[in-house]
């Protein structure tokens, strides 16, 4: 079973950082939550892989398995599930505005708004297909 | 009354909760929420550095007993973060009421969460909840360094959000070493565990230790850990970047306590690891930065890359246990603080005042009242290469003097002083382009006026920084018991674990 678990971590690491190294922001957000599925793994087995084994004391039981790696992957899950959701937003945002999906910000993308004026007027335009 | 330590993490999350809830259509009763919230955190941070005097003391939240509860613990270095934190947000709130606050809703609910995640950061006794609060932290930051959109808000925030993402994925690997190998997340327990760990286990755990550093490194952008800090920074509106400018501390605050308390004892060799990667590394940042200041483009570049250089001066001297080093980090830390929102905060003003030119560094129309911000730029500027009399020079007077009986000492005090002459030019060059060289063609509509309430907060951050160096004296003391405190983490332990619990393995 060490193996087996160690190897799927192994891949999954891979082919998210593989993915990750895209230019592409699809890729990238892919590769990003394959990672996070590889650090869940590798948390369950930082508990030590037990079978059937209760977490909580029980009398005339001497072999447990320890429940708070189950509890850090619980809340590791939910953090990363609200990331990833933030950031396909911010992807798509991000395409609709300026029409391209590369992670790249090219120089034409550099407009900035500063204190007193208002937002520059090209950059509230091109909203996008919507 | 020790309950009092609650009330950093709370008071913002009810007040972001409170706006969500009620003020939700109203800018102006989100704006009393928020700035009577933050004005509160000010009086309460300075009750629990004076608790903190007569040393540390833990919080059992749910009054589990240590290490199996969830803990907060207050101590001298906690105190003193939460002080700047509260100065340097309410500043930049005050900041952001001029105009910034209205450009995007929700500016005022996620500025109170980022305030959750940074005072939680530096209250947090275990692990776990230092990496949930980095994301409550981090969370809130994305929406900030988005707010008031553009395209290049949302690219540059694609990448910024991707590299944190990146960064927690490894955070939790090396959780997950850390626990696997100690069977602790408790940091005063992990303190105990590590030191009586076994020879087998040592390689693991070293892993798992470095690869916390690391993610550290990355928040306070470590060279090579440090590409994402000007774009990020550079397109986040300038009240987030000067709330920002604590952020990268909240990584250098980790590194500090991560080393002086779990990783003291030097088991696995990893203090000894430490101290070799991380003064180097600092260098590198600091020779990056300086040239970076030198060959910036635009305001917010010269902006970002002083952050970076400041960064690496920190950590040239918060890479040692020594309590002069720590001292000296400490002090340089406040001072760094200060004086890196004031510049993004100042940048703000003056592209905002130079019309379409906006921040780039090429001659354009005058600025309105010329003599003043460049007064106020001149100021900035010396403080932030660290010219006398500002709070600069002795940060670094600081650094080098403690310094002084490292092995490294010649190089490091090389590279700290030949960063300081390159940082001097390249702000010189900077002020002389943006105030000296006017350009024949005025803007159409003329300059826009400049409000009074803005160069106001810029003008008292830099005045902090000269209240920093006139009462250097009284703040050393504070930051020297700090030092010794940090030194002795035996302490930190008593105060979080029960006696009982302290003997058995």
């Amino acid at each position: 079973m060490e193996g087996l678990i160690a190897s799927a971590i192994g891949i999954l690491t891979a082919s998210g950082i593989y993915l990750m190294l895209q230019r592409r922001m699809l890729a990238v957000i892919v590769g990003l939550s394959i990672l996070s599925y590889a650090v869940n793994l590798f948390l369950f087995a930082m508990g030590r892989l037990a079978i059937d084994k209760p977490p909580v004391l029980q009398p005339g039981v001497t072999d447990y398995s320890d429940p708070l790696p189950q509890a850090l992957v619980l809340t590791a899950i939910v953090i990363a599930f609200g990331m990833t959701a933030l950031i396909v937003v911010l992807g798509l945002r991000a395409y609709l505005e300026t029409g391209s999906d590369t992670v790249d910000v090219a120089d034409s993308q550099m407009v900035r708004d500063f204190s007193p004026g208002r937002p520059d007027e090209k950059t509230q335009s091109g909203r996008g297909p919507t | 009354m020790s309950d009092v330590v609650v009330l950093p993490i709370i008071l913002p999350a009810i007040a972001a909760t409170l706006m969500l809830v009620v003020a939700r259509e109203s800018l102006a009763l989100q704006r009393l929420v928020s700035v009577v919230s933050v004005a509160a955190l000010l009086p309460i941070s300075l009750i629990l550095l004076d608790a903190a005097g007569s040393g540390p003391s833990a919080y059992r939240l749910g009054n589990w007993t240590s290490p199996f509860g969830i803990i907060l613990v207050n101590d001298r270095l906690s105190a003193i973060m939460l002080v700047l934190t509260a100065v340097v947000s309410l500043l930049a709130l005050v900041y952001s009421l001029s105009g910034w606050d209205a450009r995007g809703r929700y500016f005022h609910v996620l500025f109170q969460f980022q305030l959750v995640g940074i005072n939680g950061a530096f209250l947090t006794g275990d692990l776990f909840n230092l990496f949930v609060f980095f994301e409550v932290m981090l969370i809130a930051s994305y929406g900030l360094l988005l707010h008031g959109d553009g395209p290049w808000r949302l690219k540059a925030g694609f990448q910024y959000v991707a590299v944190n993402l990146i960064a927690s994925s490894l955070f939790l690997i090396a959780v997950g070493l850390i626990y696997g190998v100690t069977g602790t997340l408790n940091l005063a327990h992990l303190n105990q565990r590590v030191a009586q760990l076994g020879e087998e286990d040592a390689a693991l755990l070293r892993t798992g230790a470095l690869l916390l550093f690391m993610v550290f490194a990355t928040k306070s952008a470590l060279v090579p850990l440090h590409w994402w800090l000007p774009g990020a920074y550079s397109a986040a509106p300038a009240p987030s970047a000067a709330i920002f400018a604590l952020l990268t501390k909240v990584g250098a605050y980790s590194i500090l306590r991560f080393h002086s308390v779990a990783f003291s004892s030097d088991a696995a060799g990893i203090s000894t690891s430490l101290q070799m990667l991380v003064l180097p590394a600092a260098a590198v940042t600091l020779a990056v930065g300086a040239i970076g200041v030198l060959a910036s483009r635009s305001l917010l570049q010269l902006a970002s890359y002083s952050v970076i250089a400041s960064m690496g001066t920190l950590l040239i001297a918060g890479s040692g246990l020594e309590p002069a080093q720590l001292s000296a980090a400490l002090y340089y830390t406040l001072h760094s603080t200060l004086i890196g929102a004031a510049l993004f905060l100042l940048v703000d003003i003056l592209a905002g005042g130079r019309g379409p030119t906006t921040d780039r560094l090429v001659p354009a129309a005058t600025l309105p009242r010329p003599g003043f911000l460049g007064g106020l730029f001149l100021l900035a500027a010396m403080a932030s290469i660290g010219l006398p009399p500002l709070s600069g020079f002795i940060g670094k007077v600081a650094i080098l003097d403690s310094l002084r009986s490292a092995p490294a000492a010649p190089w490091a005090w090389g590279v700290i002083l030949i960063a300081s002459l390159v940082m001097m030019v390249g702000f010189v060059r900077a002020g002389s382009i943006v105030f000296w060289q006017p350009s024949e063609r005025q803007s159409a509509t003329g300059s826009p006026r400049i409000a009074a309430a803005p160069i106001a907060v810029v003008a008292v951050l830099i005045g902090l920084t000269a209240a920093l160096s006139v009462f250097g004296g009284e703040v050393m003391t504070i930051l020297a018991a700090t030092a010794t405190e940090m030194a002795t983490p035996g302490r930190y332990v008593d105060a979080v674990l029960p006696k009982t619990f302290a003997e058995v393995p």
